[in-house]
């Protein structure tokens, strides 16, 4: 082989090489979403809690006592009412509790919305244990609707001594628009029966 | 991917002659016309960036809103960064790259022609399409050059498919070059021209182009997961759906920060080919400036989150991105006081290039010190998102890339075209430059120390006399780059002929060619010493 075509041959497999790459790099940028919520997870840096119903607790805590705070909004300029019951409750790690939050649609569009939870200190969310929650669903509500919408949650025996106070937060997000049409209808129907 | 013969080119050339008038720059694959027509497309995006600057200062001037609308304000900001980065910084630094890394290395021209080609031609019609969207109804991109979601997402305007195509072109066409760099770099250096032989300039766009071709691709990815989540309903960046907001941060900052070196490493490599030829000494410290480079591409890869510090990160984290970004200033630390050793007990001349390589080295600095106290954490809290942080990158972006492109546009420009330019204007551009980009981005930094947020159309009356202070010195600064076109057209038009050697202390290849540089060098590679 002459000069000329080595050089070729070698042009041609380093461009493979970085065309390669490129694609590599690209796909790394997606790889970063999934990459990001393990990061998260393991970390239990941002405060998300788990999206899966969690087992009952066997037992009770009693020599520790939580404050748990509620928090709920609504995002952007949602006119939507949507408050918990209690701001506050006191409990010990292990027990079983229950609350509703008050939601009403004050559109004048049938609405789905999403409630979005965040954990503060974002460590505590891995401790603090949903047995259900109206946030593992999309809420449809009709216009002028109201609701009650219910969570029964936990505090894990194991949550660090340090963690007297936790704050629980829930944004509500219209997802009215970001959902197909059928699905839209299909979720009123549900609903009403 | 072409990977053409390029002497079967040169041959067609020679037999047929080159295509005249628009075809030749059409149809060229030579390297020294394609590094003209970058960089004097970079040239109009500069002029076209500015204007928009202009408008950004003229409102600015007063408080209170006077000329734009505050929308249209954001539209101002946004297309200026993106054109600035993207059409000017870049496209200028190819050129220079495609224009010179051959001639340093003894190639005759770059590996992959057909791609080099194609690779500027992209650019126009990118630039075409984020230009055009301005004129829509609803108008351009809004959101800022960062694009942070949502309102890059939720809150943007019908334009924003433009906006990610023609980011999406910019990003193609930049990974071509890069490639073209690399496969040039390792494969036509002359016999004899080993890695540690080659000339700054050409280390630091090597390792540039390993950047671009590991971040680019990242960006085009972002832009995709924005463009998916606007209109085809996936939830990358919306809680609503189980996305994240504050991960598009995270993907932006992975490209955003190397990105930013992108900009800056070739700059230290037309420095480090400059001052050595107006000291007339070797470069100081020539290895030490090859890993120096190495470790901030490397390092630049760990830091992307001090962007970010108010997004609520943990300490642990903030102090990573802390401790590493601080971390950085050494190895840029090595490069100035090689610089300055290479100067020390020098035969020193100020000639233009010259002139404005010291400039950059004294405002780069400045501007990498506030960068240094934008790494500070819990300082950072309170410069987050002011006049501060403009100023910072301004300097490191204007005085620093800019300056540099300039240095080098007039070292070389006698190769180019054969004649000395006009020393006079030249100075005077130079000064005038020099004078007003201090007065217009150093008041930034107390404005911004004050609390004047960024990417307002007004503000509060305190800052009134600041603002007309910084405005005055943009319109000047502005003007005097008229004075730039000035003397690139009067060279090329003619003057006194230039030498091949061109400037008395001046060695490497590039400058025992001749002057102006013939159409094909190198095609029998040089005997290296």
């Amino acid at each position: 082989m002459t000069d000329k075509q080595t050089a070729q041959q070698d042009t041609k497999k380093l461009v493979k090489k970085l065309v390669l790459t490129v694609f590599f790099m690209f796909g790394f940028g997606f790889a970063l979403v999934p990459l990001y919520d393990v990061f998260c997870d393991i970390t239990g840096l941002n405060g998300k809690t788990s999206n899966v119903a969690a087992v009952q607790s066997d037992s009770v805590d009693k020599t520790r006592t939580i404050s748990v705070e509620f928090i709920a909004r609504t995002q952007g300029n949602l006119p939507w009412i949507f408050k918990p019951e209690v701001k506050k409750m006191n409990v010990h790690p292990g027990e079983m509790h229950q609350l509703n939050f008050l939601v009403k649609n004050n559109s004048v569009d049938n609405m789905v919305v999403q409630a979005v939870p965040s954990v503060s200190p974002g460590i505590a969310a891995a401790y603090f244990n949903k047995i259900e929650c109206f946030c593992f669903n999309q809420q449809p509500l009709e216009q002028g609707q109201a609701a009650d919408l219910g969570l029964q949650f936990y505090i894990d025996k194991d949550i660090p001594p340090e963690y007297t106070t936790v704050t629980l937060s829930y944004t509500l997000f219209d997802i009215s628009k970001n959902i197909e049409q059928d699905e839209f209808t299909k979720l009123f129907a549900d609903n009403k029966n | 991917m072409s990977t053409t013969n390029l002497n079967a080119d040169n041959h067609a050339e020679e037999h047929h002659g080159a295509p005249s008038g628009i075809m030749r720059w059409l149809l060229t694959t030579n390297h020294k016309d394609i590094g003209s027509l970058y960089l004097l497309f970079s040239l109009l995006m500069f002029f076209i960036g500015g204007g928009m600057a202009m408008v950004i200062r003229a409102e600015l001037f007063q408080p209170g809103l006077q000329i734009v609308e505050p929308d249209f304000f954001n539209q101002m900001t946004t297309v200026h960064g993106l054109i600035m980065v993207f059409g000017a910084v870049m496209p200028a630094f190819v050129g220079l790259a495609n224009w010179m890394v051959p001639m340093m290395i003894g190639a005759p021209d770059m590996a992959l022609p057909r791609m080099n080609n194609w690779s500027f031609w992209i650019l126009p019609f990118a630039f075409l399409i984020l230009l055009m969207s301005l004129f829509m109804e609803g108008g351009g991109p809004n959101f800022g050059w960062t694009f942070y979601a949502p309102l890059s997402t939720t809150y943007s305007n019908d334009s924003t498919a433009l906006f990610v195509f023609s980011v999406h072109i910019m990003g193609i066409s930049s990974i071509m070059g890069a490639i073209n760099v690399i496969v040039t770099i390792f494969n036509l250096r002359a016999p004899g021209m080993t890695f540690m032989k080659m000339p700054l300039f050409v280390w630091t766009w090597l390792i540039t182009a390993f950047l671009l071709i590991a971040v680019m691709p990242v960006l085009a990815g972002a832009v995709t997961m924005v463009l998916t989540d606007k209109y085809f309903l996936t939830s990358f960046f919306s809680a609503a759906g189980g996305g994240d907001p504050v991960m598009f941060q995270h993907i932006f900052w992975f490209f955003g920060h190397p990105e930013v070196y992108i900009m800056i490493l070739p700059a230290f490599g037309i420095i480090s080919q400059i001052v050595p030829t107006f000291s007339r000494k070797k470069l100081f410290g020539y290895s030490s400036m090859v890993y120096a480079t190495a470790s901030i591409a490397l390092l630049s890869f760990v830091v992307w989150a001090h962007h970010m510090f108010t997004t609520g990160m943990p300490l642990a984290g903030e102090l990573f991105f802390m401790y590493c970004t601080m971390l950085i200033s050494v190895p840029t630390g090595v490069k100035v006081f090689n610089w300055v050793a290479t100067m020390w007990r020098g035969s020193l001349t100020f000639e233009v290039p010259m002139m404005f390589s010291i400039a950059f080295i004294v405002l780069f600095t400045i501007g990498g010190f506030s960068g240094l106290m934008l790494a500070i954490t819990p300082a950072d809290f309170q410069y987050h998102d002011t006049y501060f942080v403009v100023a910072h990158f301004h300097y490191v972006l204007v005085t620093g890339a800019i300056f540099s492109i300039m240095a080098g546009a007039y070292y070389w420009l006698p190769k180019w075209t054969g004649y000395m330019f006009d020393e006079k204007l030249a100075k005077a551009h130079f000064w005038l430059s020099l004078v007003s980009v201090n007065v217009l981005f150093f008041p930034m930094h107390f404005v911004g120390l004050a609390g004047m947020p960024r990417r307002i159309p007004d503000y509060a009356t305190q800052f009134a006399d600041f603002n007309a202070v910084i405005s005055i010195g943009g319109f000047a600064f502005g003007l005097s780059q008229l004075l730039f076109v000035a003397v690139v057209y009067k060279c090329i038009k003619g003057g006194e002929k230039a030498t091949d050697q061109v400037w008395e202390g001046a060695e490497g290849l590039e400058w025992e060619v001749p002057s102006p540089a013939p159409y094909h060098t190198f095609e029998t590679p040089p005997d290296i010493k």
